[in-house]
């Protein structure tokens, strides 16, 4: 697939999906295209409880900008969101809310856990923290850290958007992710 | 020098009017503390918030397993603003019988203190219009913050033993 030859030739563009090429259009599949829009414009839910929240403040803010990965516009509705980011300890009494704001995300959804209290309950090994959110609902990445800085954080949404990009369309619909959600209890 | 006269007036007032015990007075802490007993702890702070101490600080729980006939105790923190003078009162119950009237209608910021008391010691307030659990879940059927269990807690089912090296 052929990249534009610029005179300056210290511009980096993005590499364009596998397809044909002719003058004035590019044919590719679906799924590529779809793919590259979806993870080029992950709208986050920001479900930030402790810490690691204020890390992720940090990591929209400007100097790191979030926003620069699609992610700009942020949404506390999970109906409007595509990505769960949970950053925090979640204690007992929260996991039932964190599990009802992930039933009502509509597909496709990825989830991803942030700090070592979202990813195994971390430095709180107690009665009333749950050790990790994947033993409520199922989750993509894990970025571990106390907090992670913000280049992990953003090394993690890429690790998303490399998941977005490459899903099948099918796979929400497939045996093996029914199956998935049967193992967390979610219809 | 003036701590001593102004908790010395508070100790006369509340002697006066309570029947105190000379021990309960004391003046070594950090800051001034009187230990009351459970029948007179109200009279004692609707005295108090009359002669000027309206605000209450804190108000928790605590465990001593050693103290025996008086291992739960419901500490109450004072503070008078005007004065800036802070008082602590103690009230220690067996913990067979924990039961301490309620706070509330003094002090309406009791409320979710006298709550929380009451979920992590087990002490319960005569006369709360809530007592219930308020940080823990509510199926749990221990107090935790009590002194009686091992170090590693034997009813959690969700020790991860490869997590931390066990």
């Amino acid at each position: 697939m052929a990249e534009i030859q610029l005179e300056n030739d210290k511009i980096n563009l993005g590499k364009a999906p596998e397809g044909y090429e002719g003058p004035g259009f590019f044919a590719t599949t679906l799924e590529k295209a779809v793919g590259m829009a979806r993870a080029n414009s992950i709208w986050p839910l920001p479900f930030a409880t402790s810490c690691c929240g204020i890390e992720f403040m940090a990591t929209m803010a400007s100097h790191y900008d979030l926003g620069r990965f699609g992610s700009e516009r942020l949404s506390f509705s999970p109906r409007q969101s595509d990505l769960l980011m949970v950053m925090g300890t979640i204690s007992k009494k929260m996991g039932p809310i964190l599990r009802q704001i992930y039933e009502q995300m509509a597909e496709p959804k990825w989830v991803l856990s942030m700090g070592a209290c979202a990813s195994s309950g971390g430095i709180f090994d107690t009665y009333s923290v749950l050790q990790g959110i994947d033993r409520i609902i199922p989750v993509d990445v894990y970025i571990p850290g106390c907090p992670p800085r913000p280049e992990q954080v953003l090394d993690g949404i890429m690790q998303i958007q490399k998941l977005v990009e490459n899903e099948s369309l099918r796979r929400r619909d497939s045996a093996e992710y029914k199956a998935l959600q049967a193992r967390y209890g979610l219809v | 020098m003036s701590e001593t006269t102004w908790i010395a007036g508070i100790e006369e007032q509340l002697k006066g009017k309570l029947n105190l015990d000379a021990t309960a007075l004391d003046l070594n802490a950090d800051i001034p503390t009187l230990t009351l007993k459970r029948d007179n702890v109200i009279a004692a702070i609707a005295l108090l918030k009359d002669s000027g101490f309206n605000f209450l600080t804190d108000l928790t729980g605590i465990h001593y397993p050693q103290l025996k006939g008086s291992e739960l105790g419901v500490i109450y923190h004072l503070h008078d603003m005007v004065k800036n003078h802070r008082l602590r009162l103690k009230v220690f119950v067996s913990i067979s019988d924990p039961t301490v009237p309620t706070l509330t209608e003094l002090f309406p910021g009791a409320n979710w203190m006298e709550r929380e008391t009451f979920d992590f010691f087990g002490i319960h307030f005569k006369g709360h219009p809530n007592l219930k659990r308020i940080l823990n879940m509510d199926e749990m059927n221990y107090h935790p913050m009590r002194k009686e269990y091992q170090l590693e807690d034997g009813q959690r089912e969700d020790k991860d033993n490869s997590m931390f090296g066990r």
